[in-house]
């Protein structure tokens, strides 16, 4: 009797918490659905072709978010352009070069530390020691702040795929008679390249939502700006000002540009993870 | 190839490796001043506050821009209780769904969802930010919270930190739209985690007779204790340094009040809406203070969830 008691209660608790884990998969789903149904009843309407030919409005006027998007793509292309060389080469010492030594352990912690810091302490930084020295928020600097994010990422990526590359591979190589540089950027770097593009590619995925870093680095603009010693209009700090303010106009475009970033970080993302995939399926 | 020509070329080769070498460390070294700068130039920019409050700072209530008396008690609180409650809602819900992806997903779905939650992951935090403030907060404040303040706030010892005016703005808004942030990343260091298990001791649980949930409850978490905390320092971590979701939420107010339905501030909030704005080297100074104190706390935080995850990463290592 105890027995069968015993077997049932074991049965029921398993049901019961069978049960809650699908109840919980299905309540992370319902948080990413509900958010994507409300971006999209939002932000449709909003996106026309004004969107992208006129810059941001005075509150009660009709404008787009032309400087916003321009300057969002700058930041964003200088800042990647700044980062993923010092990350791939940082990275490949660790992969290639760190097996013996303190560097490159060290280096590996505090990267993963850097890694998910606090993105707005980013920009206090930059805003230390650069924006106070030149007397303005910058279009430099807030590239100067994405690219400290997109460091760590690289590195990380870069690392990773490295390892996967098989060391008979470089082997060969050297055995081939060559030199050590010529095997890490012709061989291994080559072979880990698809890889490699995808940590990127999710780096800019990352830094092109960002909005922290660039509050007290880029500032913003209201209008047309192409120089990127000037306070720089950008997507994300122009969403959170039209969004905080009281205007309908301007909550109108803050949706037009939210659902913009997010179909651009979410379209970066799923291709970043097929190209990925491919590469590594045809391996 | 005269004998001549090759040792030349062997020669350059020599100097381009060692150059090559000097690059790649070079770059990984700048990874380490990169941290020392930071540290250094927040307690540089820092210094006029500590010199003003010292320890005090950190005790102290006050956040008066006029008469230039700053402390850091509220923000902290705020970071530390939001988290708290980001925590409480995610943690059991990330075991959830790492549960349902490792074993009960079926394979065609497994990848799939688990994509599904890491783009959950890549939303931008402003677009929560914005979802919280339009959406969720003014269902909260008309459907859940009266409910909270009737309910729960009726009650004796927690009543107090539930009952307020049903603003749908406040500490328990913020620590809930976090939550729904840090779930994908406990979720999938989570999954990761279970993921190692090897599967030989899976089965042999299973062989035993062991249900489902025992296997997980007794077999796995047991053997993937620290990756799982580690896990879960890193959604903290993650948490503690939020900005823009918890700005758009909390309410900006420097003022403590019991109640979670009150808004509040946190470190990062009252960086973001008080830095452009602040007037004086001593309010400026002080803000950077809170900065180096957000730092400080998540550097803490995160270097134990690394440490706990390369010692799960070893531990591996030695029994396979």
């Amino acid at each position: 009797m105890t027995m069968l008691n015993l077997y049932t209660r074991r049965r029921i608790v398993n049901a019961l918490g069978l049960v809650i884990s699908v109840l919980a998969m299905a309540f992370g789903l319902f948080w990413l659905i509900w958010i994507l149904w409300t971006l999209l009843e939002h932000g449709l309407p909003a996106l026309t072709a004004v969107v992208f030919t006129q810059m941001t409005p005075p509150p009660g006027s009709d404008g787009g978010l032309l400087n916003a998007i321009a300057g969002s793509l700058a930041m964003t292309l200088v800042g990647t352009l700044i980062g993923t060389p010092i990350g791939i080469l940082a990275g490949t010492y660790l992969a290639e070069f760190g097996q013996r030594g303190w560097l490159a352990p060290v280096t590996r912690f505090i990267n993963d530390v850097l890694l998910s810091a606090p993105s707005i302490v980013i920009g206090l930084f930059v805003y230390e020691v650069y924006v106070i020295r030149v007397k303005h928020f910058s279009g430099w600097a807030g590239a100067l702040a994405l690219s400290i994010i997109v460091i760590p990422i690289v590195i990380r990526t870069t690392e990773n795929m490295l390892r996967l590359v098989p060391t008979t591979l470089r082997e060969a190589a050297a055995a081939l008679g060559a030199p050590q540089w010529k095997i890490i950027n012709f061989i291994t770097l080559r072979a880990a390249r698809a890889g490699i593009i995808t940590g990127v590619m999710l780096a800019i995925a990352r830094i092109s939502g960002e909005t922290a870093p660039l509050l007290f680095t880029a500032l913003n603009n209201q209008f047309w700006s192409s120089n990127m010693d000037q306070p720089m209009a950008n997507l994300p700090v122009v969403i959170f000002q039209f969004a905080m303010s009281p205007y309908e106009d301007w909550q109108k475009l803050a949706w037009a540009g939210a659902l913009l970033i997010t179909l651009s970080v979410l379209t970066l993302n799923i291709l970043a993870r097929v190209l990925f995939r491919q590469k590594a399926a045809s391996h | 190839m005269p004998t001549f020509l090759r040792e030349a070329s062997l020669k350059r080769h020599t100097v381009l490796d060692l150059l090559f070498r000097n690059l790649t460390r070079v770059s990984a070294f700048g990874v380490l001043v990169l941290l020392a700068a930071i540290i250094g130039s927040l307690v540089v920019g820092s210094m006029p506050a500590i010199r003003a409050f010292g320890f005090g700072f950190l005790t102290s209530s006050d956040w008066d821009p006029v008469s230039e008396q700053f402390g850091a008690l509220i923000p902290i609180v705020g970071t530390l209780v939001t988290s708290a409650i980001a925590l409480t809602i995610a943690i059991p819900v990330s075991f959830g769904i790492a549960l349902f992806l490792t074993e009960l997903s079926p394979r065609i779905l497994r990848r799939p969802l688990g994509v599904a939650i890491e783009l959950l992951a890549g939303i931008p935090s402003i677009i929560y930010g914005m979802w919280g403030l339009f959406i969720f907060a003014p269902l909260f404040a008309d459907h859940v919270e009266p409910w909270i303040n009737d309910h729960i706030g009726a009650m004796p010892y927690i009543g107090p930190f539930f009952s307020g005016p049903p603003m749908g703005i406040g500490v328990l808004t913020a620590g809930i739209i976090l939550a729904i942030m840090v779930i994908p990343f406990i979720a999938s260091v989570m999954r990761d985690v279970f993921e190692v298990v090897p599967t030989l001791l899976k089965e042999s649980a299973y062989g035993l007779g062991a249900t489902t949930w025992e296997v997980m409850w007794k077999v796995v978490l047991p053997y993937t204790k620290i990756g799982v905390v580690g896990g879960i320092m890193l959604g903290l971590g993650r948490a503690l340094g939020e900005t823009m979701a918890i700005t758009f939420v909390i309410g900006n107010s420097h003022e403590l009040s019991k109640s979670l339905l009150m808004p509040g501030n946190s470190i990062a909030s009252a960086l973001a809406n008080e830095f452009t704005e602040a007037y004086g080297e001593l309010y400026t100074s002080a803000l950077i203070e809170l900065g180096l104190i957000l730092f400080f706390i998540t550097f803490v935080v995160l270097s134990l969830a690394r440490y706990m995850l390369y010692k799960l990463g070893k531990h591996e290592g030695q029994t396979s």
